[in-house]
């Protein structure tokens, strides 16, 4: 017994070890939003949605490393840089656009608690604002960094996807097939969801969190390696886990019926093979994945936005020496978590839209993000290699064409 | 009281002008037709530190500068003409600070506040000096009230911005109180830019600005301040990651420099965060007595008494009297500020005992210090771990704990200082 727990120790230590700013960022990634919009695409497309898989994890890793390359090699923040570069007119821009984009995120991570402890007839009324006043105390006066490696090892959690995903005997050939071959309809409820689905891996927000956390974690041109390796496995893993919730959906509840996910017993029903543990485990995984990210979304945009537009911020300020910070950072939680109140609020579509929201914000970050990182004079020798710049390029080219369809079918559809 | 002509010659800035205002504005001739729009303006600080000096005009292709001395006026209504139209195309000129490309925008640092601020706006007097219009900067804008004027500047007239934005509180930093950072060290001698000023700052003040700024702009404060502010600065730097980053970023002549103005503790602290390669090249540099010390502290193991200690003490033979230890204080003034006990040893070096120093003021001159000694001497091994230490301090309170070798020699003392570290960082 007492050999198993040393081990169980050793492992942990392990798996401490190696955590980075990427690593992180990567588990934030599956936050609710990404839970709920894999989940609904595999229960409504099946199979369908898996080639996206694989664009989206080279796009991902691609704009991961820009980020920290350029965290590392200038040693400042994302929002830092587009001041500098681009003068104020344009970040005060950039930056409403992403307190609106990260404003509807932090709605949707409450909306995940709500949603997750719905379940156990735990009323929202009562969760939501517990959730906002627990997140907001451990951020401003408590020490998140010792809750955050809590919350790290509990994403463990998403391993029961994979296994869930193996046991739903889903139709691997089918899954391989379309993990390769792209399926493109001009169906606004599919070209939503491909939206849905970069936008939740590929979050605006990461990129300005990713960044920061480099700088701030003192990481350097030099020993630039390591992290890079570490934000390429992160972003593997984030996919790889992506594919097991699509997987396990497909199977379970698209090869039933082809359906709509409206609340979480109907997303939880992607983990039916472990019986009456399936809503347990579902609940328990996103109430961590969206405490989590509350607790560093609202946190990064206030940061973000301060450090853009020239104010104090950081929570080892006082209230009076960062008033905007705080105001901000305060907003974005009871905002966020306020309108979850508003009866009728529909949780799910919610924050699915959320999703959307960033993908289409996420065309106009990456722009700044490859005119500064080929700014020689900001990066020396560090620019970007041609390829990154055309696979940097082709994303945004397709987010605004898929955004531009998905604008046109709507309103040709209401139209009619 | 937005009065705007030039007129009121004696005071020194009888109008305002911002520097968002002074974009775009229309550059006319002579004869007062328009030849361009300002593009940029900028000082010249190796002639004078807060005129400006230059003028960019943007017309057709090319930029044309305007020197100071070829205006006659600047006004917003007419905007700038010119007293003289010999004027040159502009080349980039390295001895320029121009305002809006190297410091709107960007960090500088304020000396008074004590922190990094972005710049949002420069504002700027224009006075009449009898022939001409001389603008002079007078405060960089951070804050609200500039964020506004630079929004809305263009968008709005001029006259309804000011109204607007004079309901904002306004947040501005003198000029003689904003220091540039330019991590180019050459440029930097160019524009006549140097970090005198921090200098006067607290250390730990200093610390706290430096570790908000990038790397580059780090190691060129570092690299020029001089070599005690610069270590007492990076002793206060909390990271010791960011400590050791910093020193392997300098050439290891000024690195040592600054580490033989460091306590040794602290120096070998930061030393053994670094890559070995590194920390040897600032060890060769340095003076042999400061290396000794230091050398020996890197020896022990981080996180025990001996990895803790500093080697900076006054110690005295077992017999000495008051008198003597005033003449071995007299010899030790860098050490008096933070010196709380003297150490008495035997013939074999070995620690006899501790005289809390505030004794000395009641004890007679000729008196033995042997007398004065606390009753019982607390001590621990160089290698005791870090945290039996902290306890040690803890229960007996502490300032001062001697650590002994094997031999029971005095190798070195712990202070409270190092202990409150400790305990932070965790």
């Amino acid at each position: 017994m007492r050999k198993t727990l040393e081990r169980f120790r050793y492992h942990i230590l392990v798996f401490l070890a190696v955590l980075g700013p990427g690593f992180i960022t990567a588990m934030v990634d599956n936050d609710s939003g990404g839970i709920y919009t894999y989940s609904a695409a595999g229960a409504k497309y099946g199979y369908l949605p898996l080639w996206t898989l694989l664009p989206i994890t080279v796009v991902l890793i691609i704009t991961q490393e820009m980020c920290s390359r350029m965290g590392a090699v200038t040693g400042k923040g994302l929002s830092d840089l587009i001041r500098e570069e681009f003068g104020l007119r344009i970040t005060f821009l950039l930056m409403a656009l992403l307190v609106l984009a990260n404003f509807t995120n932090v709605m949707a991570e409450f909306a995940g608690v709500a949603s997750s402890l719905e379940i156990f007839g735990i009323s929202r009324y009562i969760s939501v604002p517990l959730a906002a006043i627990g997140v907001w105390l451990l951020v401003v006066k408590g020490n998140y960094t010792s809750v955050e490696k809590v919350f790290l090892f509990a994403s463990v959690i998403y391993v029961t996807y994979i296994i869930s995903g193996i046991l739903v005997k889903p139709d691997w050939k089918s899954a391989a097939i379309n993990s390769v071959r792209p399926i493109l309809m001009l169906d606004s409820g599919y070209i939503y969801m491909l939206i849905g689905m970069v936008g939740t891996t590929i979050a605006p927000w990461m990129q300005f969190y990713l960044q920061s956390a480099v700088v701030e974690k003192g990481i350097t041109a030099k020993d630039y390696a390591a992290s890079r390796l570490e934000v390429t496995v992160g972003c593997i893993m984030t996919n790889v886990i992506a594919f097991f919730i699509i997987v396990a959906c497909a199977g379970a509840i698209w090869s039933v019926a082809p359906r709509d996910i409206n609340d979480a017993s109907e997303a939880a029903l992607g983990l039916k093979p472990f019986g009456q543990y399936a809503v347990l485990l579902f609940s328990a995984g996103l109430l961590n994945a969206s405490i989590f990210a509350a607790s560093i979304l609202p946190l990064s945009t206030a940061y973000s936005v301060c450090e853009g537009l020239g104010f104090e911020a950081g929570v080892n300020r006082r209230m009076s020496e960062a008033p905007v910070f705080y105001f901000l950072y305060t907003s974005l939680i009871v905002v966020g978590a306020g309108v979850v109140l508003i009866p009728g609020f529909p949780l799910v579509r919610m924050i699915l839209l959320s999703q959307v929201a960033n993908g289409v914000l996420l065309p106009f970050i990456l722009i700044f993000m490859v005119i500064l990182i080929n700014k020689r004079e900001l990066m020396g020798d560090w620019v970007n290699p041609r390829w990154f710049n055309l696979a940097s390029w082709a994303t945004v080219v397709i987010m605004i064409g898929l955004t531009l369809a998905l604008v046109g079918i709507t309103i040709r559809g209401g139209a009619s | 009281m937005l009065e705007l002509s030039g007129a009121g010659a004696f005071s020194m800035a009888d109008n305002l002008l911002y520097f968002t205002e002074l974009l775009s504005m229309p550059v006319l001739d002579l004869k007062g037709r328009r030849i361009g729009r300002a593009k940029d303006a900028a000082l010249v600080p190796r002639e004078h530190a807060a005129r400006i000096d230059r003028f960019l005009v943007g017309g057709g292709d090319t930029w044309l500068t305007v020197r100071f001395d070829q205006i006659r006026s600047i006004t917003l209504d007419r905007g700038i003409q010119l007293s003289d139209e010999q004027l040159l195309p502009y080349h980039d000129d390295e001895y320029m600070l121009r305002i809006g490309r190297d410091l709107l925008d960007q960090q500088i640092i304020d000396v008074t506040g004590r922190k990094v601020v972005r710049v949002t706006d420069v504002t700027m007097g224009i006075h009449h000096d009898g022939q001409r219009d001389i603008l002079t900067v007078l405060e960089v804008d951070i804050g609200v009230r500039s964020i506004f004027r630079r929004l809305f500047q263009g968008v709005l007239p001029w006259r309804w911005v000011r109204r607007i934005e004079h309901r904002i509180p306004p947040n501005s930093i003198r000029w003689e109180f904003a220091n540039v950072v330019e991590p180019d060290p050459l440029r930097r001698l160019r524009l006549n830019i140097s970090y005198e000023k921090l200098e006067d700052m607290h250390p730990a003040d200093l610390a706290d600005i430096v570790e908000d700024l990038a790397p580059a702009e780090r190691e060129a404060i570092f690299d020029s301040i001089d070599s005690e502010a610069a270590a007492d600065a990076l002793t206060e730097v909390e990271d010791p990651k960011m400590q050791a980053s910093i020193l392997e970023s300098l050439e290891p002549e000024k690195a040592a420099d600054i580490v033989e103005e460091m306590a040794p503790d602290e120096a070998a602290d930061i030393l053994s965060e670094m890559q070995e390669e590194s920390s040897g090249e600032i060890l060769d540099e340095m003076d042999s007595e400061p290396k000794i010390d230091v050398q020996e502290l890197l020896e022990f193991e981080e996180d025990t008494a001996g990895g803790l200690m500093n080697t900076e003490y006054v110690v005295l033979h077992d017999n000495a009297t008051v008198t003597d230890a005033m003449a071995a204080l007299k010899g030790n003034e860098e050490l008096l500020e933070s010196l709380n006990t003297l150490f008495l040893i035997d013939e074999e070096e070995r620690l006899t005992a501790a005289i809390p120093l505030a004794r000395l003021f009641l004890a007679r001159g000729d008196g033995r210090l042997k007398e004065l000694a606390s009753e019982t001497l607390i001590q621990v091994t160089v290698d005791e771990t870090q945290d039996r230490v902290t306890e040690f301090f803890d229960k007996y309170n502490l300032l001062t704990l001697p650590v002994v070798d094997d031999e029971g020699k005095l190798a070195g003392v712990i202070t409270a200082d190092d202990i409150i570290s400790i305990l932070r960082q965790k």
